[in-house]
Parts: C-alpha cells; sequence; structure tokens
C-alpha cells in the first residue's frame, strides 16, 4: 500500500477533493494525507467501502494543538545604502498562525493492511473552530471525537451527541492545548530547585501570610 | 471559543423523550457502585426491568497521563504507563517500547524480545484469570471464583516481583530491550508456573462452564454484530468473540509472534457467553506461546547497547505504534519535535473504545444484565479515562 | 481499676476482667467494616488483600459492604480525581459515626504520580480527616494489614471520657464536612480550609526556611 497510489486513486473517484501529502520525516515512515473540510466525510466513506481499500476499522483519532509560532530568520538582501547597493541582512518575521489538528488513523480488518493517516485543521484555535465529524463513517471515532472537544475545543460538526467526555459539563477550559494553565494548587517535594522552587516558595510565603493573619485575629 | 462552550451543556436525561406511557425510572449507577470495576458511571432509563436507554460517563479516573506526559522524557513516561491499565502493566510498557522504537528506528535485541512475549503472555493470563473472576462476581457468584482466580495471580505477582521488583506496576521494559535479565532460577519457576496452569483452567471450567445459571445469565445476552464490531472500533477478545478474525499478534507480525505455533480462537454468536469462553481459549494458546518462548529463549544481552537512556532526542515526526494487550488493541502516538519530552503523546485505550458500543448491547435487555455486560467487556478504569 | 498482675493471675483461672472502655474498643477494633469503594490501581492491591493469601479476615475486616450507611471504615484507594471528589467526600458524609479513613497509596495521600494532573486531587486530607496513611504506589498488601494494625491499636487507645475523647462520643463535633462543587476551573472550594493547612515544607537555604522558624 503506498500512500501516493492510494492518493491518487481517491482523487480520481471523488470528484474535486484537495488532498496534501504531509510527509513523516522519522524512521516510521508513516506518511499522511490531509483532507479538507468538504470533502472530508466522502473521502472517508470511499476508503471505508473501496474495494481494494476497505479501511473499515479506524482505530484512533487524536488532536493536536499547534498555537501560533513566530519564525524568525535572517534574510540577505540588498540595498540601497548612501547611494550604494550593498547586501544588508534584516530579520524578518513570520507568524504561523496557529491550528488545531486531528489525526486519524485507519486500518483495515479484511485486508489486514494499514495504517494509514487522515489529518484535519481547523482554521484557527480561538473562533473557528469547526471541521466535520467521521462518526457517521467510523462509529469508533464518536467517543475519542468527544474527547477531542472536550480536551482540545475541536467542534465537530455533525456528531450525534457531542458533550464532555472527560471534564465535568460546568468546566470551561480545554486543558490538553499549550497555553492551558493548570490551578496553582500543590506542593513541591523539599528537594524543588529553579521553577519548581520558586513556585515552592511563593506557596511557603502565601502560607505563612495566612498563618500570622489567623494568629492575629486570635 | 464561544461555540465550544455552549455546546457544553450536558443532555438531560430528563429530555429523553417517553417511549410509550409507561412510566420510566431514571437510575444512574456509579460511580460508586460495586460492578462498575471502579469508578464508572451509567444513567440508565428503565422500564420496569428493560433497558430503554444507557449513557456511560467517564472521567471520573482522568488522571491527565497525556498532559503529564508532554512535561516528561520519553522514558520518564514509562511507569506512568504501567498505571494505565494497572492489572496488565507489563503489556502497556509493550505498547510504548514499541511506538518509540517506530519513532526513533531502534531494534531489539533477541533475548529481549523472548522475555517481551514471556511476560506479556504471563500479563494475558492473570488478566483473562481475574477478568473471569470478576465476571463470576457481577453475575453474584462472589467469593470463591475470584479466589480462585487471584490465588493464580499471584502466583504470576511472584513471579513479575522476582523479575522486576514489584508486584503490579512492573516497569520492565525499555526502548530496545528490557531492564534487567532474569535472576538465576527465574526461568525454572516460571516454567512451573506455566505448567501448573493448565490445572487451573480446568478446574475452572468444570467449576462453571457447564453450570445452568450461568449459561442462562449469558447466552444470547448482550449480543454484538460482526459489522458493527469492526465499525466500531471493537479490538481483542470482544472483537473476536464476534467472529472478527483479527488479531495483532498475526496481522503486524510485531516482535517475534512469528515465532509461535498458536491459534486464533473466534467467537460464533458475539454473546456475552462467546466472550467469556473466548478467554478461556485464548488463555489456552498463551499457554502455547509461553512453553515456546520458554523452551527457545536464546543467551545475549537483553538491550541495544546503543540506545540513548540520558538526552534521548528521537528526530522530528510520529510513529503509531500498538500491540495486542489483552483488552485489545493499545496504541501509542506519540509526535516528536526534536525535544527532550514528546509534543504530543496519545494513548489509545482498547477499554474505552470497546464501550462505544455498551449501549447498543444493553438496550432491550434487563437491567441486571447490564452488569454482566460490562463485565464481559473487561473495562480498567486507568486505561478508560487515562 | 484491678490491678495489672491480679488481672493476669485471675484470667489464668478463668476469671475475665475488664473495663468498659476495653470492652467497648476490643469490640470496635475487631469488626471493622469497610467500604466496598475502590477508585484506581490501589483498590486491586486491596482486593488481593481481601483474597485468600493475605486474608484480611483474621482481622475482621472482610465485611465488605457496598452501602456506605453499613460501613465504618473507608479505605481510599487510589487516585480521587476532582471530578470523583464531591462523590468521595458525600460517601464520607453518608458513613454513621464512628467513623475511620485510611488514605491507601501515594495518590490518596498527596495525588502522588499525578500529582501535576489538572484534574487530579492533590490528596483527600483536603476535605475530610485521615487516620491512617500507606504510602507506597501502588502499597503491598502486608501494607495495608499493618494499617489495619495501626488502626486498631489506635482505636484501643481511644479514651471514651475527658477532652479526647473520639469524635463521635462529641456531640459538638462535626461529623459532616462540605462537599465541594464543580467549578469553572477547579473545585469549588478547592480545600476545606477547617481540615486542611498547607503544610510548612523545609526549603534548605532560602529565605523562607528562616522565616519558618
Ligand atoms: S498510588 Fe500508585 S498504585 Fe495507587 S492509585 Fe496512585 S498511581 Fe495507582
Amino acid at each position: 500500500m503506498n500512500l501516493e497510489n492510494i492518493k491518487s486513486e481517491i482523487e480520481a473517484n471523488v470528484p474535486g477533493c484537495q488532498l496534501e501529502f504531509v510527509l513523516n520525516p522519522s524512521p516510521s515512515a508513516q506518511h499522511s494525507l490531509r483532507l479538507d473540510h468538504a470533502h472530508a466525510v466522502a473521502v472517508a466513506t470511499y476508503l471505508r467501502d473501496a474495494a481494494d481499500l476497505r479501511f473499515d476499522f479506524c482505530s484512533n483519532v487524536t488532536g493536536i494543538d499547534w498555537p501560533a509560532k513566530e519564525l524568525t530568520e535572517k534574510v540577505k538582501v540588498k540595498k540601497l545604502v548612501d547611494g550604494e547597493e550593498k547586501e544588508v541582512e534584516e530579520v524578518r518575521k513570520t507568524t504561523i498562525p496557529g491550528t488545531l489538528e486531528v489525526v486519524y488513523h485507519l486500518f483495515s480488518v479484511e485486508k489486514k493492511h494499514g495504517p494509514i493517516t487522515l489529518r484535519m485543521s481547523t482554521k484557527d484555535r480561538e473562533t473557528e473552530v469547526h471541521m466535520p465529524s467521521l462518526t457517521p463513517v467510523w462509529r469508533s471515532a464518536e467517543f475519542q471525537e468527544r474527547e477531542i472537544f472536550d480536551l482540545f475545543g475541536v467542534v465537530f460538526d455533525g456528531h450525534p451527541d457531542l458533550r464532555r467526555l472527560l471534564m465535568w459539563p460546568d468546566f470551561i477550559d480545554h486543558p490538553m492545548r499549550r497555553d492551558y494553565v493548570a490551578p496553582d494548587d500543590f506542593e513541591y517535594e523539599p528537594t524543588a530547585h529553579d521553577a519548581v522552587l520558586q513556585r515552592a516558595n511563593q506557596h511557603q510565603s502565601e502560607a505563612i501570610a495566612k498563618l500570622a493573619s489567623e494568629a492575629e485575629g486570635k | 471559543m464561544s461555540d465550544a462552550t455552549n455546546l457544553t451543556a450536558q443532555i438531560d436525561i430528563n429530555t429523553i423523550p417517553a417511549l410509550g406511557k409507561e412510566q420510566l425510572l431514571e437510575l444512574a449507577m456509579g460511580p460508586q457502585h460495586p460492578s462498575t470495576h471502579g469508578v464508572f458511571r451509567m444513567n440508565v432509563v428503565l422500564d420496569g426491568e428493560r433497558v430503554m436507554k444507557l449513557k456511560p460517563v467517564f472521567g471520573y479516573l482522568h488522571r491527565n497521563h497525556e498532559k503529564i506526559a508532554e512535561s516528561e522524557t520519553y522514558l520518564g513516561s514509562m511507569p506512568y504507563t504501567d498505571r494505565l491499565d494497572y492489572i496488565c502493566s507489563i503489556t502497556n510498557n509493550w505498547a510504548y517500547a514499541i511506538a518509540v522504537e517506530k519513532l526513533a528506528g531502534i531494534e531489539v535485541p533477541e533475548r529481549a524480545e523472548y522475555l517481551r512475549v514471556i511476560t506479556g503472555e504471563l500479563t494475558r493470563l492473570q488478566n483473562h484469570a481475574c477478568l473471569l473472576g470478576f465476571l463470576m462476581q457481577d453475575m453474584g457468584a462472589s467469593g470463591t471464583p475470584l479466589m480462585y482466580a487471584f490465588r493464580e495471580r499471584e502466583k504470576i505477582m511472584d513471579l513479575f516481583e522476582g523479575l522486576t521488583g514489584a508486584r503490579m506496576m512492573c516497569n520492565y521494559l525499555r526502548f530496545g530491550g528490557c531492564r534487567v535479565d532474569t535472576p538465576a532460577g527465574w526461568m525454572d519457576a516460571a516454567r512451573k508456573v506455566v505448567a501448573e496452569f493448565p490445572r487451573f483452567l480446568d478446574e475452572y471450567e468444570n467449576l462453571l462452564v457447564g453450570n445452568e445459571i450461568l449459561m442462562d445469565r449469558t447466552q444470547e445476552v448482550g449480543i454484538l454484530s460482526k459489522e458493527l464490531a469492526i465499525n466500531a472500533g471493537i479490538s481483542g477478545p470482544m472483537a473476536r468473540a464476534s467472529g472478527v478474525d483479527y488479531d495483532i499478534r498475526k496481522v503486524d507480525h510485531y516482535s517475534i509472534y512469528d515465532r509461535f505455533n498458536f491459534r486464533i480462537p473466534l467467537g460464533e454468536r458475539g454473546d456475552v457467553y462467546d466472550r467469556y469462553m473466548i478467554r478461556f481459549l485464548e488463555m489456552r494458546e498463551s499457554i502455547k506461546i509461553l512453553e515456546q518462548a520458554m523452551r527457545d529463549i536464546p543467551d545475549g544481552p537483553i538491550v541495544d547497547p546503543k540506545t540513548k537512556i540520558r538526552g534521548f532526542r528521537p528526530k522530528p515526526g510520529e510513529a503509531y505504534g500498538r500491540i495486542e494487550s489483552p483488552k485489545g488493541e493499545l496504541g501509542f502516538y506519540l509526535v516528536s519535535d526534536g525535544a527532550l519530552n514528546p509534543y504530543r503523546y496519545r494513548v489509545r485505550p482498547p477499554s474505552l473504545i470497546n464501550l462505544t458500543v455498551l449501549e447498543d448491547l444493553c438496550i432491550g435487555q434487563n437491567v441486571a444484565d447490564v452488569v454482566v455486560i460490562l463485565g464481559s467487556i473487561d473495562i480498567v478504569l486507568g486505561e478508560v479515562d487515562r | 481499676m484491678v490491678d495489672e498482675e491480679l488481672k493476669n493471675e485471675m484470667s489464668k483461672q478463668g476469671i475475665v476482667t475488664t473495663t468498659l472502655q476495653e470492652l467497648y474498643n476490643w469490640g470496635r477494633r475487631s469488626s471493622l467494616w469497610p467500604l466496598n469503594f475502590g477508585l484506581a490501581c490501589c483498590a486491586i492491591e486491596m482486593i488481593a488483600t481481601t483474597m485468600a493469601r493475605y486474608d484480611m479476615a483474621r482481622f475482621g475486616a472482610e465485611v465488605f459492604r457496598p452501602s456506605p450507611r453499613q460501613a465504618d471504615l473507608m479505605i481510599v484507594a487510589g487516585t480521587v480525581t476532582k471530578k470523583m471528589a464531591p462523590q468521595v467526600v458525600r460517601l464520607y458524609n453518608q458513613m454513621p459515626e464512628p467513623k475511620y479513613v485510611i488514605a491507601m497509596g501515594a495518590c490518596a495521600i498527596s495525588g502522588g504520580p499525578f500529582k501535576q494532573g489538572y484534574n487530579v486531587l492533590k490528596g483527600i486530607d483536603r476535605y475530610f480527616p485521615v487516620d491512617i496513611y500507606i504510602p507506597g504506589c501502588p502499597p503491598r498488601p502486608e501494607a495495608l494489614l499493618d494499617a489495619f494494625m495501626s488502626l486498631q491499636k489506635m482505636i484501643d487507645a481511644q479514651q471514651l471520657t475527658g477532652p479526647n475523647r473520639p469524635r463521635h462520643l462529641n456531640a459538638d463535633a462535626k461529623s459532616e464536612f462540605i462537599v465541594p462543587k464543580f467549578g469553572e476551573h477547579d473545585l469549588e472550594p478547592a480545600q476545606n480550609s477547617t481540615v486542611w493547612k498547607a503544610p510548612l515544607v523545609q526549603i534548605s537555604g532560602t529565605e523562607t526556611d528562616k522565616s519558618a522558624k
């Protein structure tokens, strides 16, 4: 099973779909296909039903959070300095916008092959967090998409029962996002150092201040 | 995030349309319930004794394993994997090790593979034995069957303790091998345990297999069709009980399972009875594998000396590795950005995904059967909620 | 009070003397009924303790009760998550006095290995008092037995009267504690400050180290 072949096969059979081949440089060489939202369900259904592919087993569904990143690169540019053309180094900043990505791992029970990896991304991390749900194609995505909704905040359109899976319903954060800050509520062991030490110190002084104020109250 | 938060409101079980004119009863089973195998909750809607609707509620043991792993080194997550499915720690280690080995391209020496198979199959034996004990307990046979199962488990625990130093949380595998080699006399002790194990199976079968009450309570209860099993991602013994011929040991050819002669038992009807019997048969096959592995195990190194332990940084990329754990397909998905800790660390929990069909299995059954159906799925909450 | 030597002598002749306090404590400690309640990995070791090999029945404590109303010992065996904490406190409140608590394992004591987790309660003693702590991850069954024996010793030493009398003989003492609510980010309150005080840890070589003294 070559992913390039699968890609061209899908493109031939699902008209209009835009697939992007995502290379995986690690030794595992599990490359993946990025789907566009509009054709995701059609592509998934094709993968499931095509007689020679039969990816009927959607094993794993995962979210990944990619916060916005700032890249700084130094570029040499030619510029006119004092009427002379010179090469000047310039620092250019580019921001890669943040996105939430969802990854599907498919296997085939019938043909006993796999995995192939599908990915989809949202437009950004704040407002445009929608993407089509693949639960209508594979039931196994049901709880896993709910989990991603809960922990990452991706909204799956077309999911039959999109509720929080793990945290309680009144919880409003999405803890698996990289910028989530957990409640600061525990003490570190006495061997603390660096940032941990700072935090421990802060907790200590708070506790001491509280003790002192209590003593005054009495 | 406005949209995301609006949708978090839990669907109120009161809004479920009444079915017919009968009075429906809503019942919350769990999270503290003796039969839920831990802290798991099911909101059940009953019409008399019949289950009309069932919604599982998760998260009571959500320990943030994945989040914590993102700030741990790769090796630092190994002990955490023990605590996922805390009945079978070594197979969890194994799945994680395989994922990391794929990510970094690490080879495993021969002896280590044999040790992995031996400890992994011992884990499968004790998991299935315990499961059967718990299942019997759920059916009301309190005491004896569970005691028998734990008696066998203790023998295997002793082996693990001799090998790894811990009874439950073995933390035994390392990337590219195993942590320690067997101490003197261990292999003989293990051979003895394995040789005696069929006696326990016979005893258990005599005690229970032909039992009329057991048959009444399990046959034709909670039937799972083959098509639904595949579509819902059911794996492991539960899928095979429905006739899905899929065992990752045979399909992926991971480790050295190709060298052993063993069969994959399959069920026909997919009811609780099949799910229960398939575990007996799997234990017998595991014993075959164990006997062959213990006969053939070679001498040699147990860990690939080239593997870095300190400062282990896989190249950027990602990998999905999986094994056939006693519960089903246990997979790990790792994304590396070249740092000391994984960028994303994901566990594919077989217990959670096998629960997808819980509602389908329970609808129309008696409320007393819910407990049995849940027991036959074989869940461990540490893995369901992570 | 009977003289200790005389008492021994008499017991050899088959005459048993006792005090009401001894009798009462003996009865209490010899029939502890734990709540059938497991949370995580440690619960498996708790089950192993009740099984044939370790045989908790020797301590009169094998009668695991599924209902809190019939139990007088809660073994908090495993990780208490924030989602589970209100239920644990509620179960504790539902147990009738006298009631005792064993915190089994690192998680129940302090959050253990999962301490950094956003959904993990950092020790059940933030919400109600704990009598015995057993460290370990998981504690071995022997450790749980040891905890039992410690608890029995503790019960044996109870004074039925006086200022140090146990909570259940003191009409003024509280036996129910607030059940936390689910908040938007965390439990509310995050701890019960009448029960739990932030411990002062010695951090060597720092400012607070000196000021703490
Ligand atoms: S202390 Fe260890 S064994 Fe016990 S519940 Fe916590 S993680 Fe599990």
